[in-house]
């Protein structure tokens, strides 16, 4: 008869997924996906974002699954995207292109093409609303009814308008340096690691998946002195672009061959931010430079906060850590940070063993010392 | 879990993994940045050594994984679960009958075997971190072989405490070129990469990186010739279970009486110990 080793480990942790599965069902409701895809949009623009996967079904079912944690969702969508094959690459998307839903300047009241509110909590009181306790799919159907017969009365423009650039106008004036095109490919920091110091490409990619909150807390730490940044906001649009990919086997890459595959919706931003330059006499004088922000989905805070993020990495000059670009792009992913602090939590009998040996040697020594 | 393709990755991603290991092979001691795919396990939970454990596992691997020293701590059976629920790979427990061994911050007690490879999953792979947070300037600090930082550390510890004072991690010299983190094993396992007839593969998944110590590499811990090199000491003690002396002992706290008891760190160890003394015991009893 031979020992046999002791199988707690196993039976303890199927004790525990048991635990969390009766936590869910305990309540005996049952949330639909449609459901979360109909209600809760800033959610799923959040994961969709967070982990760079164009999803929504998916990115509702994670919500679904993770019982409404961000981080727990985000990194399911991501482990799920570690198993999808990478076979395009888009074409460049035009922001131009965009079917703009909402699309303000805090820069000009009055910008080409006009300001858009569209659909935004901006201009909402922030009161609980207790109607909603009583809310009813007849009272919602005759809102809608009311609100679908208004727009009818609306007279549409003939054709689709597509809203010009806010930085186009003053780029004419001479306010913004005209830059040649760059069409080096962009780094991908999904294929390949980030080395140092990174390209303008891999920092906006790894901003734009950065946690929400981490993206917001750091432009605000900037905006607020530790940092250098304290931009006007030139443009905000939200809305749909159009992605196409070429024929991988054809040779002919003109735009007419290129394939519609679908659209995703976006917030773009384009900061102003006065600096100082030197013109051809050595004269200090100001002139205005980009801080661009995007994002997937509907998500002004986070790209508002990237753009200024974006501007203060174009100055690694200053000694803010804003500016650093180590310590802003290494800390804001969210399954890198969640995992890391959540990794505490594993046994550390070992390193601790050790550690505690190296402290009674050196004991032991001060002691007999 | 079987809608996933074998183990976990698209072939694509397996490959460059690969690739990432061969030139890690290439350069002992060498940390080579890799993409780093997200795993359904969270970053800082072993998703390195996962990595490297799912890209060059076959059919005929026959896997064993253990964590801090026990093949039945909660992170090593999820992992043990998820590479066999995408492989159906053997799982055991036995040190000698693993191909392929994935380990967090030990070194199994029972001597590796050429043609085993051991995976380390490694939190924080760069030795020079503590003295430089920057990327950037590790990075020039190893292709200069400037490592007076990981020195002065070392030093300074002797200056305030009359000895060297680390605790797991210390760094090690591989091939006389690369100062390298050897992960968080106890000094205690230090000494069995030197030299090692297994091959040892080193995997951060939140940092990135892969390294390697090749089958019989040259590896040194860092210490002065006047301040030598010294492993976490049990002199005196021995397992409670199977009273082996030999090996890094887990300190135990009765605490209904407040007796300190040791106790074998490697779990399979033991019970092998356990079993052969058993059988030992059987064969005399017959005679």
């Amino acid at each position: 008869m031979g020992y046999v080793a002791v199988k707690g480990g196993t039976e303890a942790i199927d004790a525990s997924l048991r635990r969390l599965q009766y936590d869910r069902l305990k309540g005996e409701k049952i949330l639909e996906i449609e459901t979360i895809l109909a209600t809760m949009k800033s959610l799923v623009d959040q994961v969709m974002s967070e982990s760079s996967l164009y999803a929504p079904y998916l990115a509702a079912l994670a919500i679904k699954q993770a019982e409404g944690s961000m981080e727990e969702a985000v990194f399911i969508m991501r482990a799920h995207r570690s198993t999808l094959p990478r076979l395009y690459y888009s074409e460049t998307a035009e922001t131009e292109r965009m079917e703009v839903k909402r699309r303000i300047s805090a820069s000009f009241k009055d910008i080409p093409g006009g300001q858009l509110l569209g659909a935004t909590t901006d201009y909402t009181h922030r009161l609980m609303d207790f109607d909603l306790l009583n809310e009813s799919v007849e009272m919602n159907a005759e809102w809608l009814h009311e609100f679908a017969k208004e727009v009818m009365e609306l007279k549409p423009d003939a054709e689709v308008k597509y809203f010009p650039k806010v930085v186009d106008y003053l780029r004419k004036e001479g306010l913004f340096k005209n830059y040649s095109m760059d069409e080096t490919s962009p780094f991908d920091i999904t294929k390949q690691s980030i080395q140092f110091p990174v390209p303008r490409s891999a920092r906006l990619q790894t901003l734009t998946r950065g946690q929400t909150g981490a993206v917001t807390a750091l432009g605000y730490a900037s905006l607020r002195g530790y940092g250098q940044v304290h931009p006007t906001v030139g443009e905000v649009r939200v809305g749909e672009i159009p992605v196409l990919i070429s024929h991988p086997h054809e040779l002919d890459e003109s735009p007419e061959n290129h394939y519609y595959i679908g659209e995703i919706e976006v917030t773009e931003v384009e900061s102003f931010v006065p600096v100082k330059v030197k013109n051809e006499q050595n004269v200090e004088q100001l002139e205005f430079e980009i801080g661009y922000g995007i994002c997937y989905g509907q998500n002004e805070t986070k790209a508002i906060a990237m753009s200024i993020l974006d501007q203060c990495l174009e100055h690694p000059a200053s000694s803010f850590p804003t500016h650093d670009e180590e310590f802003v792009l290494m800390h804001i992913d969210s399954v890198e940070a969640t995992g890391f602090i959540s990794h505490l939590k594993l046994p550390h009998y070992v390193t601790f063993q050790s550690k505690l040996d190296s402290v009674r040697q050196v004991k032991k020594g001060e002691e007999q010392g | 879990m079987n809608q996933h393709h074998f183990a976990f990755f698209d072939e694509g991603s397996k490959k460059e993994i690969r690739r990432t290991i061969l030139k890690a092979v290439a350069i002992p001691g060498y940390q080579v940045p890799f993409s780093s795919r997200e795993m359904p396990i969270a970053r800082g939970w072993g998703t390195g050594g996962l990595q490297i454990t799912l890209s060059i596992i076959g059919r005929e691997d026959c896997l064993k994984v253990i964590d801090q020293g026990s093949d039945e701590s909660v992170n090593a059976v999820s992992i043990k679960k998820l590479v066999h629920n995408t492989t159906s790979v053997e799982i055991t427990e036995r040190t000698q009958e693993a191909t392929i061994i994935q380990s967090r911050h030990r070194i199994p007690e029972i001597p590796l075997q050429g043609g085993q490879i051991l995976v380390l999953q490694v939190p924080t792979p760069e030795p020079l971190r503590q003295v430089e947070p920057r990327e950037y300037m590790t990075k020039i600090l190893h292709s200069e072989e400037e490592y007076s930082g990981a020195w002065l550390q070392l030093f300074e510890q002797i200056m305030k405490y009359g000895r060297t004072a680390t605790g797991a991690d210390h760094p090690v010299y591989v091939n006389s070129r690369y100062v390298m983190a050897p992960s968080p094993i106890p000094r205690f396992d230090n000494v069995k990469m030197n030299e090692s007839d297994a091959l040892i593969l080193l995997g951060a998944g939140r940092e990135k990186k892969i390294y390697a110590i090749p089958p019989y590499t040259d590896v040194q811990s860092l210490a002065f010739e006047d301040y030598p090199f010294a492993v976490e000491e049990f002199s005196g003690k021995s397992c409670r279970f199977c009273g082996a002396t030999d090996v890094f002992l887990d300190e135990v706290l009765d605490s209904a009486t407040g007796d300190v008891h040791y106790q074998c760190n490697d779990t399979s160890y033991c019970l092998e110990q356990l079993n052969s003394h058993e059988k030992a015991k059987e064969e005399s009893s017959y005679a």
